[in-house]
């Protein structure tokens, strides 16, 4: 698969391209170049440095849906064993924008939850662009409850620009299933992780977001509306969206500092797109001690801690 | 005093809430935004602030709501010092703290809910009631712990806790703090379901985004005012996703009725006999199983 790159990532392409070229040269032309391609991956390890660790919240907010950002269904295969699928919310369809299941997660079993985009145009219409409508969160609603029924604990996987604004989704109550999941999550009998893994958006994210733990990738994003549409509405001009991102503090720094997650999952150097096997080592590493640190807490404290976590949300005086 | 014999001694009060392009100077007239029949506004505040020729229900404050809700000389209002902070240092074309301050000037200092306990033909109930006036009934952090807290005092009373919602959605200036008020309050409703307290929302024009997908959907009971526009996104936002027309009385009241979202519409005129034959059937145990 070709590499695409944003434009704030150009530098970085324009100097893997020429080191992919010299590589290549130097197999044909028998000079030995080693030592230049070493040279120039120095130069390029301190150019991601430099430009990952300066990236602006819009730029962030651009990595969080970079085109090549692994999706759940990508992290599957690498971060756990025996996945099965389990489609439908047996009331009116298979939402394509919420994927779910049974696995095996470091040998343990756990049920797992998450908002899938597509990556072609075939499958981005199938998924709906990640955009969920209420079956969606009726699926997953019936794989919570299923998890608490069987006593496994959940891992949820957020990647959305939020829930579906159609007409469909209205009909057939959206607010009615984000709020049904919101009142569940939070009493569910098990123990529940949550991961921002690319865009955190809105009601949409939140629907399968509320739980023990919260996690967001180093370049994901949570906010409580994109950055376009705040400035739709608060600028009246869209153009006006990187202000917005800056004015919105949705970057996992902005969030740790609110005290609203509970840590920040590294990524690779150039982020999980480049390298989707360390990304999902990295994520396991954390979830496995978050989800061992879980199961060794009673229930009773469980729920207990969660409700007084959700409990106390918010920044007021008085 | 009465809610109403309130608004007739201060006329002017009508014009501010109700619509912008009201009557005559003197104020004595207010235009129906549906039907455009100009209503003399005694007679306006003595209908409830309804039209009496089109049934139309005008938008109306907290204070207002309060005491067309509650029995006369019943109403308290708690929780009326908490007040937003500004966490996220919030600046778009104004200040989020500019933007507060002029809504305290414009809607009171009380944030977009009022809290209140009162009576409602003899019982004591609990309520949270959106301010729409003040920022368009955003749901902050202050207008989440109000709910919180409303919940609260029902569980603390053992009494029942009625939400009345009017609300544009979560509060952009507050970030992702507000879109966390969704799960708090949603979680708070958890405890009122354990204590077996009845939960009524009552959605008013407007309800939306992050309101009507939280807290405002999960009462026992959800009814509606008629003709309210109610939904999670937005009418312009769907049509210019989809770009197709919207269904005739797309996302109103009765709209949600046909497609089985809501319990009932009910006339502001018939809400505390509603009310009032509600939380007689919830309370009254008929089968109450021996221990």
């Amino acid at each position: 698969m070709a590499n695409s790159y944003l434009e704030f990532e150009r530098p970085i392409a324009e100097l893997t391209s020429k080191i992919d070229d010299l590589s290549g040269m130097g197999k044909d032309s028998g000079v030995n170049i080693a030592e230049e391609v070493e040279r120039l991956n120095g130069k390029k390890d301190k150019l991601v440095e430099q430009i990952y660790s300066k990236a602006t919240r819009a730029q962030i907010c651009q990595l969080s849906r970079h085109p090549d950002r692994p999706y759940i269904l990508d992290y599957i295969p690498h971060m756990f064993d025996d996945f099965q699928e389990l489609h439908g919310d047996r009331a009116f369809s298979d939402d394509g924008a919420i994927v779910g299941g049974l696995a095996n997660f470091r040998g343990k079993s756990i049920v797992v939850v998450g908002h899938q985009k597509g990556r072609d145009t075939k499958e981005k219409i199938k998924r709906n662009f990640g955009m969920p409508r209420p079956e969606g969160y009726r699926k997953a609603l019936r794989l919570f409850k299923l998890a608490e029924r069987f006593e496994i604990p959940v891992l949820t996987f957020i990647d959305t620009a939020g829930a579906w604004p159609g007409i469909d989704a209205e009909e057939r109550g959206q607010s009615e299933a984000i709020a049904r999941n919101l009142q569940e999550l939070a009493a569910l009998k098990v123990p529940v992780i949550c991961t921002v893994i690319g865009e955190g958006g809105s009601g949409g994210a939140l629907a399968i977001g509320v739980g023990d733990r919260m996690y967001m990738q180093q370049f994901s994003t949570y906010s409580v509306i994109s950055p376009e549409g705040c400035a739709a509405i608060l600028w009246r001009d869209r153009a006006h969206a990187d202000e917005a991102a800056e004015a919105l503090k949705p970057t996992a720094l902005d969030l740790q500092s609110l005290g609203l997650i509970d840590a920040i999952i590294p990524e690779p150097k150039e982020g999980a797109h480049r390298n989707i096997e360390e990304a999902a080592e990295l994520m396991g590493d954390l979830l496995e001690k978050s989800l061992d640190e879980l199961l060794n807490t009673p229930l009773d404290k469980l729920l207990k801690s969660r409700a007084e976590r959700l409990r106390n949300l918010g920044a007021f005086s008085g | 005093m009465s809610w109403f014999t309130r608004l007739i001694e201060t006329p002017k009060n009508i014009l501010k809430s109700s619509s912008s392009d009201a009557g005559s100077p003197e104020g004595l007239w207010v235009k129906c935004p549906r039907c455009s029949e100009a209503i003399y506004n005694k007679e306006l505040a003595r209908n409830s602030m309804v039209c009496s020729k089109c049934n139309h229900h005008l938008r109306m404050s907290a204070q207002q709501r309060a005491e067309l809700l509650f029995d006369a000389d019943t109403i308290e209002q708690l929780d009326t010092e908490l007040r937003s902070e500004d966490p996220l240092n919030f600046k778009d074309k104004k200040k989020y703290k500019d933007r507060t301050r002029d809504a305290n000037k414009k809607a009171g200092p009380e944030d977009a809910i009022r809290n209140y306990i009162g009576d409602i033909q003899g019982r004591t109930v609990s309520a949270s009631i959106f301010e729409f006036a003040y920022m368009g009934g955003s749901m902050g952090s202050v207008a989440g712990e109000k709910i919180v807290r409303g919940m609260e005092h029902a569980l603390e009373r053992g009494c029942p806790y009625i939400l009345i919602a009017a609300s544009g959605g979560a509060r952009m200036q507050e970030g992702v703090l507000s879109l966390m008020q969704m799960a708090k309050t949603s979680s708070t409703v958890n405890r009122l379901n354990e204590a077996k307290l009845p939960f009524v929302c009552l959605l008013t024009d407007p309800t939306m985004g992050g309101v009507s997908a939280s807290h405002a959907w999960l009462g026992d009971i959800i009814i509606a005012e008629p003709g309210a526009l109610i939904g999670f996104a937005g009418p312009r936002v769907i049509q210019e996703t989809v770009g197709q027309k919207l269904p005739e009385g797309f996302q109103r009241s009765e709209f949600l009725l046909e497609h089985g979202l809501i319990d009932a519409v009910v006339d502001r005129a018939d809400l505390r006999d509603y009310l009032s034959t509600t939380f007689n059937h919830l309370t009254d145990r008929s089968f109450r199983q021996s221990a």
